[in-house]
């Protein structure tokens, strides 16, 4: 069964993110008042081949750990819904 | 007989005859060692220079942790023999795990090359033996992301273990406590952002790296004569 992985990279809670502070800092120049909280991640989407999705969604959590992020900054948010048919990547 | 530094060659790597030359010109020996490779063969050190190992991709040293020749580098430190990790080679230690923290993008997100002077914070470690602590030093950086960051717990074992080996005069980039270099517990890895190889001539404008690949050259020739003895 295909399986459509959608792994949003985040850096963790309480990490300094200098690309997030220096959007934050330029939107008031733009004229965007009032926005806070500006966190960047990354987006990461592929198509996984596994027999259910338990399964698919173990092979990912191992991905994520080892490779996909660096824990010690790092975490990510997991999406896996079953691939439309036809739908190969 | 002179040390042999054995220095990591990684697609994208462009720092390994700068170190070469700079460690040529202290008496020792260079010799590039490359990454699908899965044994070190005979060398007294080993160097993991600067550069764009794996373009960077995903993040600074990520997919050459996995390299072969990385675990033949973890077992090489695990035995005790000097390694160093400079700017890029500092990430992937990092990365491997041979060092604790993460090297995150420069507060202000600009790309620094420029000069440094950073302080010698840890006596005794690979790249700081027989230099004293306190001695001010001109090194110049040359990276995007080396701004080093750690849990606060991590912070706290660096420096009652006093493994913050330099720290920034000026902290150019937004690492945490000024951090410019560590080492593990152990003290023969060490990883900084500076590089001392580009320090090295008075043609460079400083020589105060040649003072830190010293340090390496007469620890990684003391671990060869130890080497020799226990085959002997």
């Amino acid at each position: 069964m295909l399986f459509d992985v959608h792994v949003e990279v985040r850096l963790r809670a309480g990490i300094a993110d200098p690309q997030g502070a220096t959007i934050e800092r330029s939107l008031p120049a733009l004229g965007f008042e009032g926005v806070t909280g500006v966190r960047v991640g990354k987006s990461i989407r592929f198509v996984v081949d596994a027999a259910d999705e338990a399964r698919a969604r173990a092979e990912v959590d191992v991905m994520c750990a080892r490779f996909l992020t660096n824990p010690v900054i790092e975490d990510a948010v997991v999406d896996i819904v079953a691939a439309s048919v036809g739908a190969v990547a | 007989m002179a040390p042999r530094v054995g220095v990591v060659v990684f697609p994208g790597t462009n720092c390994e005859f700068d170190v070469i030359e700079a460690v040529t010109a202290l008496g020792g020996v260079g010799v590039t060692l490359w990454h699908g490779d899965r044994a070190l063969g005979d060398v007294d050190a080993v160097v993991v220079p600067g550069g764009f190992a794996h373009g960077d991709y995903l993040r600074p040293g990520a997919i050459a942790r996995f390299s072969p020749i990385m675990a033949a580098v973890a077992e090489f430190a695990s035995s005790g023999g000097p390694v160093v990790g400079i700017c890029n080679g500092f990430q992937v230690l990092t990365e491997a795990g041979l060092l604790p923290g993460a090297l995150q993008k420069n507060r202000g997100l600009k790309f620094l090359c420029q000069m440094t002077e950073l302080d010698v914070v840890a006596p005794e470690t690979a790249l700081t033996t027989g230099v004293a602590v306190g001695t001010r030093l001109r090194i110049p950086i040359n990276h995007f992301e080396g701004n080093y960051t750690c849990s606060q717990e991590t912070l706290a074992t660096l420096k009652a273990d006093d493994r913050i080996v330099f720290r920034y005069v000026n902290n150019p980039n937004g690492s945490m406590n000024d951090i410019a270099g560590i080492c593990n517990e152990q003290r023969n890895v060490v990883g900084l952002m500076p590089h001392p190889e580009r320090a090295s001539s008075a043609l460079l404008g400083s020589t105060d790296g040649a003072l830190l690949l010293g340090s390496l050259l007469s620890v990684a020739g003391r671990a060869g004569s130890e080497r020799l003895a226990v085959g002997a």
